[in-house]
């Protein structure tokens, strides 16, 4: 089982880079913050007898979410744009700091379970076999329905972001 | 100090993020990080799911996570694209701004 003292440090790092999406002023360094928040959350779900999941979570959200997050906040050049309400106090050297900090703190954790052994030793002796190969029996066995319909969620999306983008040739949108 | 993480732990730091997730939805003006601090939400429900998932001893749990994974992503393309949309007509991403539906 995970040391107590483990988990609240980590813990501790997801909070503060959520607090950090929350508090920063420049909208890159907000999607950076979530970067660092997820990264946190895949080794909780390593530690959670959860390897597939944390290895999604980190190519899926960490990686394809976050980037087209990046993407559209510099094609927009929307990282200033804020309202009355977004002047929050803080200076961007203090957040440089702060990040910086978090971040080795992560990987100082991470480093350490996996020099302890102790995800191995939960992937050995799980309390339930959480292969891939077990994930995949499972959801195919019970939730075939939903998986299925996943794949029309997912059609309406691709079709919803293609009419949002075509422009009429007045310039306004066509939707 | 108990000396063995319990369920409690997660329910209670799965907790604290989603508020966050909330604080941001409700304080931010800028239409992007209010996606961010959903995207925020959505990953707490996820943690919530394998912490009860591994407490319970079931896999079902995991496998719903991966349902929330691919709401996720789609509600992140349609989101950004109308994002991309609005701000080509009133360049500005300020949700305050947008109050054509008068809502």
């Amino acid at each position: 089982m995970v040391n107590p003292i483990l988990f609240i440090i980590l813990a501790a790092v997801a909070i503060a880079a959520a607090a950090g999406l929350l508090l920063s002023r420049d909208a890159v360094h907000s999607a950076l913050y979530l970067v660092l928040n997820f990264a946190t959350v895949a080794v909780f779900y390593l530690l959670l007898n959860a390897p597939f999941i944390s290895m999604v979570q980190i190519t899926v959200y960490a990686g394809a979410i976050v980037v087209l997050f990046l993407f559209v906040i510099m094609m927009l050049g929307a990282e200033k744009l804020r309202g009355a309400a977004d002047n929050v106090p803080g200076s961007e050297k203090i957040h440089r700091y702060i990040a910086v900090l978090l971040a080795l703190v992560l990987v100082g954790v991470f480093g350490y379970l996996v020099s302890q052994n102790s995800i191995g030793v939960v992937t050995q002796n799980p309390a339930i076999d959480a292969s891939p190969q077990a994930l995949g029996i499972t959801l195919f066995q019970y939730y075939v329905f939903p998986f299925l319909v996943t794949g029309v969620l997912l059609l309406v999306a691709v079709i919803a972001v293609a009419v949002f983008g075509q422009v009429r040739k007045g310039g306004s949108i066509n939707a | 100090m108990p000396s063995v993480v319990d369920i409690n732990w997660y329910i209670a730091l799965s907790g604290i993020l989603f508020v966050i997730g909330v604080l941001g939805v409700l304080l931010r003006r800028n239409a992007i990080i209010v996606f961010m601090s959903i995207e925020l939400m959505l990953n707490s429900a996820n943690l919530l799911f394998v912490a009860f998932a591994r407490h319970l001893g079931s896999l079902h749990g995991q496998v719903l996570v991966f349902f929330v994974i691919t709401v996720a992503a789609a509600e992140v393309a349609v989101g950004l694209a109308l994002i991309v949309a609005i701000f080509r007509t009133k360049k500005s991403i300020n949700i305050d701004e947008i109050n054509i539906l008068k809502g």
